[in-house]
């Protein structure tokens, strides 16, 4: 037995109510105020899981955020939380927890026969072994990630909520420990709005555990007078349960607050979201992150009952747990003795202080003789024994004088807990993240911060000062001069009183040696997590890795899910020792966001579903197209019907029939959702000739013009008809798709390089409701409408556009189309295109009118070789790839027109459009098959381009196809072959791009 | 994220904006006059900078307007924003 128990007086916790939970299938009971560990560890469970690689037993070793191994998978079902840290869960009644680590169970465990093959599991293994061949690697993962693996994810919905908040302040202070309280109290009192968050539930942080006097009074009521007054401060917002993740560029900094994790799911008000992000933008910073003690690295310290001295001090004083009847410290520096005191104070018997130093003195050493327990000094642990419970014997033995090689052993001592202390490593994450590198310092033996890079500045124990006093004052002076940078001068506050106890020296010590008398082969872990240890690293240094930052990957070093938080300092010592550099030469690795681990939940906040990532937009018939039970397609944000299927028609039914009755009867499309933007001015017309790369100076009033926008690399940017309203007035139409970037295109040009053209620009896509009505008797259909000017022919040629009434509506009718039949493009303002849309429906009743969709709309103009910007074009393709040669302007500049003249853009052979004709003229080529000269059996094949477009054409009665092919313009006639995925080979001819009426006559039809 | 003081809005964070890459970059007054090497020099070739780094940005999700940013490439850090078609400030001022 450990004779672990609760101690029946003292501590942060609420004896009056008890909590019961459950742990591995297991009913426990805690109290109001516990941790899960400290529940747990007070009834004498000290098994928290296997490790990652060898499968050993492990315990809980620290008591916050810097755990690795008692890592659980909290609640049921859809609440289910993998990884979290037993030390961080607070116990809420009906709480469920399971290890996360122990297949196939926790106390017999078939992967810890890993450990006694330890020798064949060097760093590097995984890789050493199982990825060659690579193809194997694939059989083995499944296997090792089952034996190796942590938590798991929830496969159902999320059914929490989280939100997020967007601040500003003047100062945010990192951390609520005695440096942050004192900084946000200095910072507040001067005027300035003050931010505090800290990682627990509540604020204190190291004075939790703390036996110190504070201005006289018990720091616990120091630390509530001082919150009280932080709360008062309306200027003030106290985040606790939040978790400062990440620091970015310039002070921005996000801040993971844990609402209602301490209820447990589904207790608390639904209307108070799960989590918050804050994403703070902060004038000044101030880090009181604290610092995170260090294990010591000797043979055996894994484990369970082996914890860090922080940690056993903080269960015996804030969570009233005595973790075993006997105990024993191991440290290199002061602060190590606290843990003996605590442990004597809870009724402890304490077996020893074994201090690596030759000759410790000071008021610590003093504090622990007076108690009668023994000191070592010059001594070190070499091993440990344990039984089933975990640790029950430690073996002392004495340095030599130099301290490098065992003198003697001395014997084995009997204690279940011993505390160990390697000396603490100020959290300098954040500091890191900002940009700043830390230093290190070889007095205090840890990485301190350096040179500010924004505007922060660390105190307290994150910089470096471990004594209360020094971090009630640098708390002070922090909080006085972020204020002060951030404008607030006012206020006062005299820096509380408190005992000076010295920290004294420490004398560092990344590995403790080994010796040969005692129990060989056994492991120095440096990352319990990942189990890497000393000689990992070591290994790695001998297979000829240099740089930290490889030696990490290699060894799994600080790879974990706390990010190697205790291991790390060691592990960079054990390498440079390795390497014979300092450990400034040797440097961290890189400190990234986060902090700790953030739920996706949060990341997302309400952002999440469909209707909510991205807007949908909606034309102005769009309800009439529900109605007609269209199914429809996105196009850029927006929803396009597709086809309206009618009674029980499948896709290819319906296309087909939509484009049958435009090219015979009538039909219309909503085309209301290519871009329009309404261009203005003076220079409109030559900032037009610029843009694209046709002329546009000549084209008169109330007449339209097709255009090509090129990048200035010559590669088809965009397309559309602009119509001129009056001299110096045009109407530019875009793709859909397209119409943000070509306005963004054309307001660059016009500031940053044009600025002397006098334009001005105006999106005018949503005013407008626009139908296109094509077919034969499109002309009779708008006659029958009612229409206040002359739609013939002669009055109305084709690319002309005249304003009038339509049905009553004021209307622009643009003679323009895009199927190739005669077509109008009527366009009304948007409140009254359904109406409009409605009565042109009414009207077209006697033609049989068909509404079509962007599918019909695409086999339409396949069949006349239109091309689509972004289909049939994909930025790498000119004007002059399509044959177009006749769009491009001889006379002028434009973007892009010098590189068409570029070798590679005008060498013979490159990808050209061409028509495609498969043999089998039922068969439809997948769009995108690649297409070659000659089907083979050798590899590589080589490409001859691909096929952009391919339908089933009804009025053809035939497939064809659209395609890029390698000096296709003058291959007419030639075969090609489309080798598919599924090893068919389908053989096509190349032919003329327009399949259809390649005289235009249709659309040009001038007769009434 | 980057705080992005538009000359026009004031400070705003860099979700409201787009980055046009190096500024100072005039387009040829007679393209056709230039070599393939010259014009592709235009084109393509930038001088990818480190440290301080005169270029665009667009206050698109705000005033839509184009100016000039220094911005430190290693610390990101913003030393000068200031209007297109002006001069870039001495270094050192």
């Amino acid at each position: 037995m450990s004779g672990a128990r609760r101690s029946p007086a003292g501590g942060l916790i609420d004896r009056s109510h008890s909590i019961t939970f459950r742990f591995n299938g297991k009913e426990y009971s805690g109290h109001p105020g516990d941790t899960l560990a400290s529940a747990l560890l007070a009834q004498g469970i000290r098994l928290f899981g296997r490790s990652f690689k060898y499968h050993r037993p492990r315990g809980v070793v620290g008591a916050g955020a810097e755990e690795p191994n008692a890592l659980v998978q909290l609640g049921e079902g859809a609440y289910s939380t993998p990884n979290l840290r037993a030390t961080q869960i607070e116990l809420y009644q009906g709480l469920t927890a399971r290890t996360v680590n122990g297949w196939p169970s926790l106390a017999f465990d078939i992967g810890s026969i890993n450990n006694w093959f330890a020798r064949l599991l060097p760093a590097g293994f995984y890789y050493k072994t199982f990825m060659w061949p690579r193809s194997a690697w694939t059989h083995y993962e499944r296997f090792i990630r089952r034996a190796a693996g942590l938590g798991v994810a929830p496969t159902a919905p999320d059914p929490d909520r989280y939100d997020k908040m967007h601040r500003h302040c003047d100062v945010l202070v990192a951390g609520g420990g005695p440096a942050g309280l004192l900084a946000a109290l200095a910072a507040a009192r001067a005027g300035a709005r003050v931010i505090l968050a800290d990682e627990q539930s509540r604020f204190g942080g190291s004075l939790l555990y703390s036996d110190a006097k504070i201005s006289g009074e018990s720091a616990l009521d120091w630390v509530n007078s001082t919150v009280d007054e932080l709360r008062a401060n309306s200027n003030v917002t106290l985040l606790p349960r939040s978790t400062v993740t990440g620091y970015y560029d310039h002070n921005f900094l996000v801040i993971n607050e844990r609402r209602t994790h301490h209820l447990g799911p589904g207790q608390a008000d639904p209307r108070v979201s799960r989590e918050r992000l804050w994403r703070v933008r902060a004038c000044q910073v101030v880090l009181a992150t604290g610092a995170i003690e260090r294990p010591l690295v000797f043979e055996g310290n894994d484990v369970p009952g082996v914890m860090l001295c922080s940690a056993v001090s903080t269960y015996i004083r804030r969570y009233a747990v005595v973790p075993a009847r006997r105990g024993a410290v191991f440290t290199n520096n002061d602060s190590g003795y606290q843990a003996a005191v605590d442990m004597a104070w809870a009724g402890m018997e304490v077996s020893a202080v074994v201090d690596l130093r030759p000759r410790p003195t000071g008021q610590a050493v003093e504090s622990v003789e007076a108690l009668g327990i023994p000191v070592y000094p010059g001594h070190v642990i070499v091993a440990t024994r344990s039984n089933a419970k975990g640790l029950n014997q430690i073996e002392l033995a004495r340095l030599t004088d130099n301290g490098s090689d065992i003198l003697s052993h001395k014997g084995l001592l009997d204690c279940q807990v011993l505390a160990i202390s390697g000396g603490w490593s100020p959290t300098v994450h954040l500091h890191s993240q900002s940009g700043a590198k830390a230093r290190f310092d070889d007095g205090l033996a840890g990485f301190v911060p350096g040179q500010s890079v924004q505007a922060e500045r660390s105190a307290g124990s994150s910089a470096g000062t471990f004594d209360l006093a020094g971090c009630l004052g640098a708390g002070a002076r922090a909080g006085v001069a972020a204020a002060r940078a951030s404008g607030w001068s006012g206020g006062h506050l005299d820096i509380p009183m408190t005992q000076a106890a010295q920290s004294g020296s420490i004398q560092a010590c990344w590995e403790v040696p080994s010796t040969e008398l005692g129990p060989t082969g056994a492991k120095k872990f440096l990352d319990f997590q990942n189990d890497t240890t000393v000689a990992d690293v070591q290994l790695a240094v001998r297979e000829g890795y240099r740089s930290i930052e490889h030696v990490k990957r290699y060894t799994a070093l600080g790879f974990g899910t706390d990010q190697g938080k205790l291991g790390n300092i060691n592990g960079m010592a054990v390498l440079a020792d390795a390497l014979g550099q300092t450990l400034n030469e040797t440097g961290t690795t890189t400190f990234r966001p986060n902090y700790t681990p953030v739920t996706f939940g949060a990341i997302a906040g309400r952002a999440i579903g469909e209707d909510r990532f991205d807007p949908i937009r909606k034309t102005a018939v769009h309800p009439w197209h529900v109605r007609q039970g269209a199914k429809f397609e996105n196009v850029g944000q927006w929803k396009r019907p597709w086809y309206y299927p009618r009674h029980g028609e499948d896709m290819h039914t319906a296309v087909n029939r939509e484009c049958a009755a435009t090219r015979q009867g009538v039909g219309v499309l909503d085309a209301s959702t290519l871009g329009k933007i309404d261009i203005k001015g003076p220079d409109a017309a030559e900032f037009l000739n610029r843009l694209y790369t046709n002329r546009w100076d000549k084209l008169q009033s109330g007449r339209c013009r097709y255009g090509f926008m090129l990048g200035e690399d010559g590669m088809i940017m965009d397309d559309g008809v602009t119509t001129c309203l009056e001299p110096g007035h045009y109407l530019m139409t875009t793709t859909t798709g397209g119409a943000a970037a070509v306005m963004g295109w054309m307001e660059r040009w016009l500031q940053t390089e044009w600025p002397q053209l006098k334009v001005f620009l105006t999106s005018v896509t949503d005013h407008w409701s626009v139908m296109s009505v094509a077919g034969p008797r499109s002309r009779q259909l708008l006659e029958g409408l009612g229409c206040d000017f002359d739609l013939g022919g002669a009055a109305f040629p084709f690319m002309s556009m005249r304003e009038g009434s339509v049905a009553g509506i004021r209307a622009r009718v643009s003679r323009i189309s895009f199927s190739g039949e005669l077509a109008f493009e009527v366009s009304v303002d948007a409140n009254s295109g359904l109406a409009l849309w409605e009565a042109v429906m009414e009207a077209g009743h006697r033609f049989d009118i068909t509404p079509y969709g962007t599918e019909a709309m695409h086999v339409l103009r396949a069949e006349k070789g239109y091309v689509i910007v972004g289909q049939d074009t994909d930025g790498s393709v000119t004007p002059l790839d399509l044959g177009m040669q006749w769009i491009v302007s001889e006379t002028k500049d434009f973007i892009g027109k010098r590189s068409l003249a570029r070798s590679d853009t005008a060498r013979d052979n490159r990808k050209q459009l061409v028509g495609l004709l498969t043999k089998d003229p039922a068969y439809v080529l997948p769009e995108g098959a690649q297409l070659v000269n000659a089907p083979s059996e050798s590899r590589p094949v080589p490409m001859m381009g691909h096929v952009s477009s391919s339908y089933f054409s009804a009025n053809l009665m035939r497939s064809i196809a659209l395609a890029l092919v390698k000096g296709g313009a003058s291959r007419m006639g030639n075969t090609v072959y489309a080798q598919l995925m599924d090893g068919t080979i389908v053989p096509a001819v190349i032919t003329s791009s327009v399949f259809l009426d390649p005289e235009n006559e249709r659309q040009r039809q001038e007769a009434a | 994220m980057l705080q992005i003081d538009c000359p026009w809005c004031g400070p705003r964070d860099q979700d409201e904006f787009q980055c046009g890459g190096e500024a100072h970059i005039v387009r040829p007054a007679d393209p056709e006059a230039l070599s393939d090497v010259q014009w592709a020099d235009y084109l393509f070739n930038r001088a990818n900078t480190k440290g301080a780094h005169a270029e665009q940005w667009c206050h698109s999700g705000g005033c839509r307007r184009w100016f000039n940013v220094v911005r430190d490439t290693v610390s990101y850090q913003i030393a000068d924003v200031y209007l297109v078609g002006d001069s870039p400030p001495k270094e050192n001022p």
